[in-house]
């Protein structure tokens, strides 16, 4: 039983990602987004991870796509058009296109590690949360500082600030 | 009947058991539907819908007249008209999208029931144990995270029918949403840091909430709402946000909106909107009676333990320790508590006027979630104090 969900979660999730990148309306692209989280939630629920699970649904299913959907919607792109190939996507999809390579490569050489011998540290509520604040505390604190340094960029660009009284 | 029901498979029980509270949850939101027009008819001191009524009932010489003028008929008579209206499709929308929006609407409506505790039975031991669908341990993260997916019903529905006002209101649904639930997580973490002791099992379980509720002594036995008064009222606000209830009904806001999000819709489409904004109204109102109102137990300080075990003393017949009839007796205070919450939804909605967009906006932003953080620090260090003597 676990293994058939575990298996028609992924091909489900996979389906769905392909979605995204071949959806030409944003919308759809942004739904299969949503349909691909919930397909890697029920991935972590199969895997026993249910604090994992729900915590993607909250933050990114819930939260975060509804922004890009919100913002798709507000910018209305109507636009076809394939935009000009500039240095920056080009470079990002070799890597991506290297990153796949790897991924298919590695395929059935790697020895996968004994499950019994991997910490099930997304299991329980408490043990999350031990390792969270203990082994995990630096990575936590480094990637907060990221979120912070993001939210200020944001405040930075959509405010126009001219002089010294804008601040104040 | 027992017997044959445990005969049958795992999957064809959940499945029984799903279906029993749909079948509750469904039919509740078409009668809260018909209460909110009696209710708001008794505030605004008129009679309300009083017309309506089934021929062999109407002969009834004296109790039938009652039963009309009580209004019940209205509920039948409201679900025909949804179901044999023309359900029309405007031709200007996105019609993927224009019908899947309301069936989104029903799915967090119906999801979320699985993780809410409604009632208790005592085992032979002793113990509560709690009447739940699912009894997972991260419980109230589950209703938060599937109530959450509730938004894109009301993104879809405003974008899908691509005219102004559906599409006013479903910005504003969106923002409002995700605003008013930061400060609603907020507000129920010191809740589970009262009961999350050090070296008990972590758990984010509802039942476990009650159970807390529940214990002997004059802590032990008091409710939440006594313990936590400012987070349950940040919590209750932010409720009435996230169920687009008045004053927060900023996606619907018929004043300056037409209808908001839903104004292109008609006949069934329409009904499953409301019926999702009740059924979400139904489970709000349950997850706060069981995390600040004591859930199951009928009195502050008398659990319902205490309650059943005078009853059996009293009587002294074995029929009140029939687990039974204690789960029967538990989920009737549990859902008497949940009707009253309703009716407190109906009353604020019909006394208190609508916000405008931007007061909502500077509510959550700039004094609610001020508010829940202060809350949950000031909590947090009081209760690592009290537990650090105790």
């Amino acid at each position: 039983m676990g293994n058939f969900l575990f298996n028609l979660f992924a091909v489900f999730t996979v389906v769905a990602a392909a979605g995204v990148v071949v959806n030409k309306n944003a919308v759809n692209a942004a739904m299969c987004l949503l349909l691909s989280l919930v397909g890697v939630a029920g991935l972590f629920i199969v895997l026993d991870a249910y604090l994992l699970a729900f915590l993607l649904l909250l933050v990114y299913a819930g939260a975060i796509v509804a922004l890009f959907l919100f913002i798709v919607m507000l910018l209305d792109t109507k636009s076809d058009a394939r935009p000009q190939l500039t240095r920056i996507p080009l470079v990002a999809r070799i890597l991506a296109f290297a990153l796949v390579a790897v991924g298919v490569a590695s395929f059935g050489r790697l020895e996968s590690p004994d499950p019994a011998a991997v910490p099930a540290l997304g299991a329980s509520l408490k043990l999350y949360a031990y390792q969270l604040f203990t082994t995990y505390l630096l990575p936590v604190q480094i990637l907060g500082f990221l979120l912070l340094i993001a939210m200020v960029g944001v405040i930075v660009l959509s405010k126009k600030f001219e002089g010294l009284e804008d601040i104040r | 009947m027992v017997d044959f029901y445990l005969q049958l498979h795992p999957f064809v029980q959940g499945l029984l058991k799903g279906l029993a509270v749909i079948l509750v949850i469904f039919p509740l939101g078409g009668v809260c539907s018909m209460a909110e027009r009696k209710v708001s008819a008794w505030i605004q001191d008129r009679p309300g819908p009083n017309r309506a009524i089934v021929p062999w009932i109407a002969w009834i010489p004296f109790f039938g007249k009652f039963l009309q003028r009580l209004g019940l008929f209205h509920v039948m008579a409201d679900g025909g008209k949804m179901l044999f209206k023309e359900d029309s499709l405007p031709d200007h929308v996105n019609k993927f999208y224009f019908v899947l929006a309301p069936i989104v609407a029903m799915i967090p409506a119906l999801t979320t029931v699985t993780v809410v505790p409604f009632g208790a039975y005592l085992d032979p031991a002793g113990r509560v144990i709690p009447l739940v669908l699912a009894n997972v341990d991260v419980g109230l993260l589950a209703v938060f995270a599937v109530a959450s997916l509730g938004v894109y019903s009301l993104i879809l529905a405003g974008w899908a029918s691509n005219s102004k006002y559906p599409f006013l209101g479903s910005v504003r649904a969106s923002a409002q949403l995700i605003s008013y639930e930061l400060s609603m997580t907020l507000s129920v973490i010191p809740v589970f840091l009262w009961i999350n002791a050090p070296g008990a099992e972590g758990t984010m379980g509802l039942g476990k909430a009650v159970e807390f509720q529940s214990l002997p002594g004059f802590w032990g036995g008091m409710w939440f709402i006594f313990l936590m008064p400012v987070s349950a009222f940040i919590f209750l606000t932010s409720l009435f946000a996230e169920t687009n209830r008045q004053p927060f009904d900023m996606p619907e806001s018929e004043a300056d909106l037409v209808g908001g999000f839903h104004t292109e819709y008609g006949a069934f489409k329409w009904g499953l909107f409301f019926v999702a904004e009740y059924a979400n109204m139904i489970i709000g109102s349950g997850v706060f009676i069981l995390l600040f109102f004591g859930g199951w137990n009928p009195l502050p300080w008398i659990p319902i333990a205490d309650l059943v075990g005078w009853l059996h003393h009293l009587t002294g017949s074995a029929f009140w320790a029939n687990p039974f009839v204690v789960g029967l007796l538990s989920i009737l205070i549990f859902f008497a508590k949940v009707i009253f919450m309703i009716f407190v939804f109906m009353w604020v909605r019909w006394t208190v006027p609508r916000f405008r967009y931007d007061q909502v906006m500077e509510i959550g932003w700039k004094k609610l979630l001020p508010l829940a953080i202060a809350n949950l620090l000031a909590y947090a260090v009081g209760i690592a104090i009290v537990q650090m003597k105790g």
